[in-house]
């Protein structure tokens, strides 16, 4: 069964119920000598950027849900563990072509809350003005180059990214995010293919939240999994949890670090859940209630928070005071968006081309 | 020079003048290149004419990403017809970075396509698809008809700031013509140019349909009419007042293309036009296209789908009959 590694006995009709199975971002006492790889200033990054984006998406949440917001949303809640992996393993002019599932990403990434939940919400101040919305966020400043809202279609432009990076000489690495349901895409393939070809700077995360859209992934491959794609191409294919910050680290550093030396593209896939489905609002009644419950159980952000006051690396009120940080941040960038005048109409009549002229009437 | 020899020299010269600039396509290096790219990665070197997989998502994608990090990239789709494997590359990325990201990011790529119909390769291999992207904000759609206009628009299309996709009719490329050697010699986008002067009818036209107006003018002078050919030469952006200036002055107007006729590039112009001088035509405004089929394979059946001398010139004479001509409402009365 598909998303299965280990074990042949699961009743075939709970689609996807075990694939968090070993992949729980564990809390297993064993696992205190991993997270002692990690300098203490990585693990409290990483729990950091965490409930950040926890935060961010607990408060949009909230107030999608009471109508005190309105805007679209994909939300990446349960997946922060993978995003705070690529922030605390990229350099700021290392690339990033993420999706619309990408609040997470975008944070990894340094983007700024104002410039992200200004274009979410409309407002002049957002990343691009409000114009491009939820799904086409972009901060080139700090290498978020394109969100894409069409499944499949960033990895082909990562590979153009990273085809720069290697014709000028840098060693600035491209990373392109994306789901499961991507690698079912033709671009999926061809850029690959190019990637693997021309040994190019790119690493192809793919955050395997075990459904496209609404279909479990294992309806959707013949394959068990994701990483198994990359022997046809040429490179290495790495599976890890992920929803384990600490094994993250290492398997991104790892693809990194190969792409920065002109080694070639990795690809990772990095399995993980959403736990508040494909959309906001989502009614999830294509998830089966014991796999919610396991996935839930399972949430990256307070595994890794019990994991970190277990093994003593940080006590209970340092991440008291990170996560009361976070609330501050998010509460202050809102306020500051919901301040900020909304896109003007006007915004209409710029950046269809460079030059306005060109347009026809 | 020829057509062929025209456009190899706008690459040769953009890629001699400009580090920015590299190629990359299908077979468009050494020894496999054949046509304008032929002998170019030899010059240059296969970095920057690169062969790539048959991927054509990946060509356009990577085009773009490239762009998006200062690069100047021209990507090859070897037929129109295979575009539609990167038409999401082209009409979801290309087409509105710009606009989505506020101005932060851009595409300035130039894809260059080959429309091949007339050759007999049926009906995936020969379509005029240039329609499909006028119809997205966001691109420029150009064609040339001369060698001249073929070096001095991708010239400008390489060096744009916004993705151009640019047309080259396989049956032009054995035409001869004058070429400016000079490698700064560039023509803007959106300027129309009148390739034939007259005074009774205007045949506004582009690309390969452009020789076939030419044709139709000279035998329409043999009957004393006199026909003026307006070549758009770019699509989008659509010199609006070059049609203007001369649909206003002949009060007819035929529009030639080799795009399919229904919801074509001659709908739009022919809207623009009547909604520009509506007092002013003497007759409705004709087109003459392909005809809504896919294109067939035997000679003789592909030719009779096109705009032909014949079928040009029977339009224009429809837009000449007396009962055409718009009588005057303050006489006449209004009717309906």
């Amino acid at each position: 069964m598909a998303g299965t590694p280990n074990d042949s006995t699961d009743p075939p009709d709970q689609p996807g119920l075990t694939g968090l199975t070993g992949l729980t971002g564990s809390s297993d006492p064993d696992d205190r000598d991993d997270l002692a790889s990690l300098a203490p200033a990585t693990a409290r990054r990483l729990y950091e950027l965490m409930t950040l984006m926890k935060t961010a998406d607990d408060r949009l949440s909230r107030g999608i849900s009471s109508g005190e917001l309105l805007t679209v949303y994909w939300p990446s809640r349960g997946q922060e563990a993978i995003a705070a992996a690529m922030g605390v393993c990229l350099r700021s002019d290392d690339q990033l072509v993420t999706t619309y599932r990408g609040l997470h990403d975008l944070i990894g990434k340094g983007v700024g809350l104002v410039e992200i939940y200004g274009e979410m919400l409309g407002r002049q101040v957002g990343a691009s003005r409000g114009k491009g919305g939820t799904m086409h966020i972009a901060s080139p400043g700090v290498g978020v180059m394109l969100s894409t809202g069409i499944v499949g279609a960033g990895p082909p432009v990562a590979v153009g990214l990273a085809m720069a990076a290697q014709r000028l000489g840098l060693d600035r690495v491209v990373v392109a995010s994306f789901g499961d349901g991507a690698t079912n895409t033709g671009s999926f393939h061809e850029a690959a293919n190019m990637a693997a070809l021309w040994d190019l700077p790119l690493v192809l995360l793919c955050q395997n939240n075990l459904y496209a859209e609404m279909t479990p992934t294992e309806h959707t491959m013949k394959i068990e999994h994701v990483a198994d794609r990359a022997a046809g191409y040429g490179m290495p294919g790495t599976r890890v949890d992920g929803n384990d910050p600490v094994a993250l680290v290492s398997a991104v550093t790892e693809a990194v670090e190969r792409a920065r030396a002109g080694r070639g593209p990795t690809l990772l896939e990095c399995v993980t859940f959403r736990l508040r489905g494909h959309y906001f609002g989502d009614p999830m009644a294509y998830i089966p209630a014991e796999q919610l419950a396991a996935a839930t159980e399972a949430d990256p952000v307070l595994r890794f928070r019990a994991r970190l006051v277990g093994s003593g690396a940080c006590t209970a009120g340092d991440l008291d005071t990170i996560d009361a940080a976070a609330v501050a941040s998010v509460e202050e960038a809102l306020a500051t968006v919901l301040a900020a005048p909304p896109t003007a109409l006007t915004e209409i009549d710029h950046d269809v081309y460079a030059d306005a002229r060109n347009c026809p009437a | 020079m020829t057509m062929t020899e025209a456009l190899h020299l706008a690459l040769d010269q953009a890629l001699e003048r400009d580090e920015r600039v590299f190629l990359l396509g299908e077979d468009i290096a050494d020894p496999g290149a054949s046509g304008p790219t032929a002998g170019l990665s030899t010059r240059y070197g296969t970095q920057r004419v690169l062969d790539t997989p048959i991927s054509e998502a990946a060509i356009v994608g990577a085009a773009i990403g490239a762009a998006m990090a200062g690069f100047r990239p021209v990507a090859e789709i070897m037929i129109m017809d295979f575009i539609g494997i990167a038409a999401d590359q082209l009409v979801n990325n290309a087409a509105k970075l710009r606009f989505m990201t506020g101005g932060r990011t851009s595409a300035p790529i130039t894809v260059r396509t080959q429309v091949y119909g007339g050759l007999s390769t049926g009906a995936t291999h020969s379509q005029s698809l240039e329609a499909w992207f006028m119809h997205i904000p966001g691109l420029k759609v150009i064609t040339p008809a001369t060698p001249r206009d073929a070096k001095g628009l991708l010239t400008t299309a390489i060096f744009d700031d916004d993705p151009c996709i640019f047309l080259e009719p396989i049956r032009l490329r054995g035409q001869r013509g004058m070429v400016p050697l000079d490698p700064a010699f560039a023509i803007p986008l959106g300027e129309a140019e009148v390739k034939r002067p007259g005074t009774d009818v205007t045949l506004i036209s582009y690309g390969r349909a452009v020789v076939e107006a030419l044709k139709a003018a000279d035998r329409l002078a043999t009957d004393g009419i006199s026909a003026e050919v307006l070549d758009l030469r770019t699509l989008v952006p659509l010199d609006v007042a070059a049609m203007v200036r001369s649909v206003g002055r002949t009060r007819r107007a035929v529009v030639v293309h080799d795009a399919v006729g229904f919801a074509g590039p001659g709908a739009e112009i022919t809207a623009i036009v009547q909604r520009e001088l509506f007092g002013t035509l003497l007759a409705p405004i004709e087109r003459v296209a392909a005809r809504f089929v896919p294109n067939p394979a035997p000679a003789a059946l592909e030719s009779s789908i096109y705009p032909s001398v014949e079928r040009i010139v029977a339009a224009v004479r429809q837009t000449l009959r007396p009962d055409q001509a718009r009588s005057d409402p303050t006489k006449a009365g209004i009717r309906g």
